[in-house]
């Protein structure tokens, strides 16, 4: 029996999600803070910017943006499976889709800072 | 002298007059200590002796009295009368298998599969008996021995969605053997069982609803060995499209 491709993307979905359980919540946090809140100097947008302009900076945000997608598509994809919906290649085009265009996106505009 | 009265609502089925199965339900005089096998030995014994059923040991290790038990998988020399006092059991054969006869199921798939995934020890080269025994540290030992502990009763099938949505998954119980011998220090088959365990029929079919490590009488955790295959399998997949010798053992 052939093995199957998908380690290819179970492997960034496990990365992805081990990533996002413990970023995303921070990130929802921050967020609100920023949004309702007074958000601390840390998160002014020089600070933000600068961070975003610096190598490593870049490297974290662009690890953290891709794998969240990564994972989001997986995980959609088989929650939809769980839910019923039989349309398993489509799902998948569309959200492994969504994510390589969001890697390219994110890669692209990162270097652009 | 019987200390609780039990309705027991058991599915009846002999594919020889029935066309489809039904439900019979017996009265049974129950002991408090109990569980519910000796209930359903009650019935063959003293009410109705065309029930069919498998059972053996009678003490949770043969693992042959698997069925549902008002909807769950259970063993039912492990499921005490006691906690169905007061209200009508269901007790069906396992889910997700064919009927054989009234609590019966047909376990033909799973043994294939079992096959499949090669459940024992593979040496490249066996080392001759002079050499003495393949030697094993305690904690190589315990590596793999909470997935020995499986009596294949197959409640962990019963109770995966994965399965009763794919037939073909190879399911809990078949890849929790690959695994446990995946881990065995003295073997060296990973790679030929991975032909099946990594295919998409393998472990790539499980979704971690987690329903199999639940439901285990045995606390083998299977969800568990399938998580840490999928670990495995991605790390040798990747080995092997990059070109370093994924086929190593
Ligand atoms: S009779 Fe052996 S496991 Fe229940």
């Amino acid at each position: 029996m052939a093995k199957s491709n998908k380690p290819l993307v179970w492997g960034l979905f496990a990365a992805g999600g081990t990533l996002t359980a413990f970023v995303t919540p921070v990130l929802v946090y921050v967020t609100l803070m920023a949004a309702y809140g007074d958000p601390p100097a840390a998160l002014d947008y020089e600070n933000i910017q600068a961070f975003a302009a610096n190598w490593l900076g870049k490297l974290a945000l662009f690890v953290v943006i891709s794998l969240s997608l990564w994972f989001a598509a997986h995980r959609l994809r088989t929650a939809l499976h769980g839910l019923g919906l039989r349309a398993d290649t489509a799902i998948a085009v569309a959200g492994y889709g969504i994510s390589a265009v969001g890697t390219v996106l994110a890669a692209y505009y990162l270097v652009q800072i | 002298m019987s200390d609780l009265q039990l309705e027991l609502e058991i599915l009846r089925y002999d594919p020889e007059q029935d066309q489809e199965p039904r439900f019979q339900t017996y009265s049974v005089p129950c002991q408090e200590e109990w569980v519910v096998l000796d209930a359903i030995n009650y019935v063959k014994d003293h009410i109705d002796s065309t029930l069919s059923y498998r059972w053996s040991c009678h003490m949770a290790v043969c693992g042959s009295c698997g069925m549902m038990i008002d909807g769950e998988p259970k063993l039912a020399c492990k499921a005490f009368v006691r906690d169905y006092v007061n209200k009508t059991v269901r007790i069906e054969p396992l889910a997700n298998f064919p009927i054989e006869r009234d609590l019966v199921s047909v376990l033909d798939d799973f043994m294939n599969k079992l096959r499949r995934v090669k459940p024992y020890l593979i040496r490249k080269e066996e080392k001759p008996l002079s050499e003495g025994e393949y030697r094993q540290t305690p904690a190589e030992l315990n590596k793999y021995k909470q997935y020995t502990l499986c009596i294949n009763c197959l409640c962990c099938y019963a109770a995966c969605p994965q399965y009763a949505l794919i037939p073909e998954f190879i399911g809990p119980a078949a890849l929790t053997m690959a695994h446990r011998y995946n881990q065995d220090s003295r073997d060296q088959g990973r790679a030929q069982r991975e032909e099946e365990t990594a295919s998409h029929e393998g472990v790539w079919d499980c979704a971690f609803a987690d329903a199999c490590s639940l439901v285990c009488p045995k606390h083998v955790d299977p969800a568990s060995a399938l998580q840490q295959m999928k670990i495995t399998s991605t790390v040798d997949w990747y080995l092997e499209h990059l070109g370093m010798g994924g086929k190593k053992s």
